[in-house]
């Protein structure tokens, strides 16, 4: 019951993100929501691997975060001047 | 153990939501990297402890997690708001802006 | 003398990396480890000299776990604060940027008082010059450099330079 409020609440957490993602006046705005949305959908990963019970997408969420984390960092430095 | 797992799941999707609520709302870039960035850290963090905790076989793939999201996540905002204040995005009407003669010279040029 | 010292906190903060991901403490795993590790900080020592200035006594070993306290409770504050004014039909927001002098000078001691900041209640760490930060805050309470060092980065700061020279 808890776990399916949850997965609604996520739900609607990425609706929210995705619409300033494509609203969003300034690349800024943009990179922001999608900075948001690496954080939310790991954490969507975790909740997703307990309800099927499978540990390896546990491994799949860490990845992720990772991979979210380097691309966000890459697009600020470039949007700033600094590659 | 698994209730108070599930407390920490609901609190988690709670702030998750208010995080994206925020970045929905607020005026200027820099507002919403604070609602963002705040919420959804604490959010991931509680909610990946709660999975942790409602089956421990997760619990110590869900710490390396853990650690990962509240050591990278600021440093991540951090480098978004540098990047659009360097870029000059226009801030909420009425921001004040109080630093040292020399740094406020240097931003004119 | 802080050479060695570095290498050997490097040493100790790959080998953590490893049992992190590992998730095991099987002895063949350990010893692995142990080489990998060692051939990775070798090659990479002389790249950082991020850990150098760790101090290690009684007194800064106590005091870690009192930082990660102070650093969850604020965030927890922070967070509570957040939702309240995002909740809040009005919005009663007043942002500022703010200009803050710290004391502390190794690279490590400045990243994560910067990191600390930024999950702190209405702050957000933008730019670090020299001895400076650039500090956007939601609700300024403090306009001069002084008075908002006090407010915002003191109570981590004091317990940072125990810890980090």
């Amino acid at each position: 019951m808890i776990i399916t409020i949850s997965l609604i609440l996520i739900g609607i957490a990425v609706f929210l993100s995705f619409l300033r993602l494509l609203i969003g006046p300034t690349v800024s705005d943009r990179l922001l929501a999608a900075d948001t949305l690496t954080t939310i959908t790991a954490a969507s990963i975790v909740l997703v691997a307990f309800v099927l019970g499978r540990l390896i997408y546990m491994d799949v969420a860490i990845v992720y975060a990772v991979i979210g984390f380097v691309g966000v960092v890459t697009v600020a430095r470039y949007l700033e001047g600094g590659i | 153990m698994e209730i108070a797992g599930q407390v920490l799941v609901l609190i988690g999707a709670i702030f998750l939501f208010l995080g994206s609520l925020g970045i929905i709302r607020m005026p200027d870039v820099f507002n919403r990297l604070q609602a963002g960035t705040k919420a959804t850290t604490l959010g991931a963090l509680s909610l990946i402890i709660g999975v942790g905790l409602m089956n421990t076989a997760f619990l110590w793939k869900a710490i390396v997690l853990v650690v990962f999201v509240v050591l990278t996540n600021p440093i991540s905002s951090s480098t978004i708001a540098r990047a659009s204040y360097k870029m000059k995005v226009p801030m909420f009407k009425g921001t004040i802006k109080k630093m040292e003669e020399s740094f406020l010279e240097e931003e004119e040029k | 003398m802080r050479k060695v010292k570095g290498f050997i906190l490097l040493w100790l903060f790959t080998m953590i990396a490893w049992v992190l991901g590992t998730g095991t403490f099987r002895i063949d795993e350990l010893v692995t480890g142990l080489v990998l590790s060692f051939g990775v900080v070798v090659l990479f020592a002389s790249f950082t000299s991020l850990y150098r200035d760790i101090k290690i006594t009684p007194k800064s070993i106590v005091l870690m776990p009192v930082y990660l306290i102070v650093f969850l409770w604020e965030m927890i504050k922070s967070n509570i604060d957040v939702a309240l004014r995002v909740i809040n039909p009005a919005m009663p927001i007043k942002p500022g940027v703010v200009q803050l002098k710290t004391r502390l000078h190794s690279p490590l001691a400045k990243l994560i008082l910067a990191n600390s900041i930024t999950l702190t209640p209405g702050t957000l760490t933008m730019d670090v010059k020299d001895d400076s930060l650039f500090i956007h805050w939601i609700d300024v309470e403090a306009e001069n450099i002084e008075e908002a060092t006090r407010k915002v980065g003191w109570k981590f700061e004091r317990i940072l330079k125990e810890i980090i020279q």
